[in-house]
């Protein structure tokens, strides 16, 4: 499974991370996380307001710190 | 001065946090408005109290002389100090469940039908109410052009995103009265607009990275969320939470100086270098300023002890609009999507603006 983190590293970017990197430790999936924190980078992918979550290709969440609940969902689907 | 928390970004929107907000009960519309009218009515009630309270706690209670510099200045901080917290929090909440409604899409969306003129003076106010932060400048300017946004209307909503912020209106009104706040705001509007309108006059799309152009084929990907009631009002209480915890010690200190102002500073210390009649002090408070940064908190204080000080108040809202408005690692940031040449008309045309409301302030004031 692949995860990609866009955000240029704001405070709230840096939660997402957190909250990604335990919802991987709790469900215990097998994934690939990458921080994704060029703008143009982020801009090809579709993304316009940051952080956004993007999962095996699916865009999960743009604009908002996802709750851990919602992405340990994401990650078990 | 320092530099205050270059990466302080209060983008927090409604759904941050883990796991709380969903068992949270749910609420309908009318219930939430009874329950809003009520808790308004027992803000106010504990808002009247206030004053007397700082009577009585100053006077009676700690038996200070009411003539007296000590107790004055006790007084004041005992009184100001609650009533700008409770202002704070109650404008943080209701823009943050307000801001549940303006997300940076339905911006987005609705700006880009929109012609010049009127599309800066929407930018302008829907800058206000907009979740916005310094390090979302950048994406949300790419997704203005990609939605088709004119470029002058994209400036004069990321002129007053930053700028016209309620943290700052109320920090004005709560230490300098009301008079100053309804200033800062409508002349702070009026810069957005009319500097969007100017830089949409000069055409200057080309001086947009090539990059940047390429995107408006793009599509965005836009994940509508359905909120509820207690979702928006979550919003709201995630906002005081988040924003009143980091500037309570501003307004703390805000009200600290303008106490220890109110009796032991000498006045007229600022007049010389910037009071009315030095002409050049405000070009020179814009020079300053710009490359400054500090949140609209932090750099109230410093406002209120300048003016407390003699400073002519079309300087020091000079002064304090630069600080905000215009800063060094906002064009870092933006130098990724702009030529250098359009920073430059952008820096020059923002603080001609400011130049003008700074003298025009000093003259009418």
């Amino acid at each position: 499974m692949e995860i990609k983190v866009c955000g240029p590293g704001c405070a709230s970017c840096e939660k997402t991370q957190k909250i990604v990197e335990a919802a991987i430790g709790a469900t215990g999936v097998e994934a690939k996380l990458t921080k994704v924190t060029d703008f143009q980078e982020i801009a090809k992918l579709g993304i316009f307001s940051t952080p956004a979550v993007i999962i095996d290709g699916e865009v999960k969440s743009v604009g908002n710190v996802p709750k851990q609940a919602d992405v340990e969902g994401w990650l078990k689907s | 001065m320092a530099p205050i928390q270059p990466a302080d970004c209060g983008c927090t929107k409604p759904k941050s946090g883990q796991g709380k907000g969903t068992e949270m009960r749910k609420v309908n519309m009318g219930k939430a408005i009874i329950v809003g009218l009520l808790g308004f009515v027992v803000w106010y009630l504990i808002y009247k109290q206030l004053e007397p309270f700082s009577h009585f706690f100053t006077y009676s209670l700690l038996g200070l002389d009411r003539n007296s510099h000590l107790g004055g200045a006790i007084q004041f901080f005992v009184y100001d100090t609650p009533k700008v917290m409770m202002l704070l929090t109650l404008v943080v909440f209701v823009i943050g469940v307000l801001r549940s409604f303006f997300t940076q899409e339905r911006t987005r969306k609705y700006l880009a039908g929109k012609r010049e003129i009127a599309g800066n003076v929407m930018a302008a106010l829907l800058g206000i109410v907009t979740p916005f932060c310094s390090c979302s400048a950048v994406p949300l300017f790419l997704g203005f052009v990609q939605a088709g946004v004119p470029l002058g209307v994209t400036f004069s909503f990321l002129i007053a995103a930053p700028m016209v912020n309620e943290i700052a209106v109320i920090l004005l009104y709560g230490l300098l009265g009301w008079k100053v706040a309804a200033l800062y705001l409508g002349s702070g509007l009026m810069i957005a607009m009319v500097a969007g309108w100017v830089i949409g006059r000069f055409k200057l799309e080309h001086w947009i990275e090539d990059w940047v152009q390429e995107l408006r084929a793009a599509e965005a990907v836009v994940i509508e969320e359905k909120l509820t009631w207690s979702d928006r009002i979550e919003g709201g209480r995630e906002a005081v939470r988040d924003i009143v915890g980091k500037v309570w010690i501003y307004v703390v200190a805000g009200i600290g100086v303008g106490a220890a102002i109110h009796g032991y500073v000498p006045e007229e210390f600022m007049a010389a270098i910037m009071g009315k009649d030095a002409w050049w002090s405000v070009p020179a408070a814009v020079v300053v300023g710009i490359p400054m940064y500090s949140n609209a908190a932090g750099i109230v204080p410093v406002v209120e002890a300048l003016l407390g000080k003699g400073a002519a108040l079309g300087t020091v809202l000079a002064f304090m609009m630069s600080v905000i408005a215009l800063s060094l690692p906002e064009m870092v940031i933006l130098r990724k999507v702009l030529k250098p040449m359009l920073i430059a008309v952008f820096i020059a045309v923002v603080g001609t603006g400011i130049l003008f409301t700074g003298y025009l302030f000093n003259i009418l004031i």
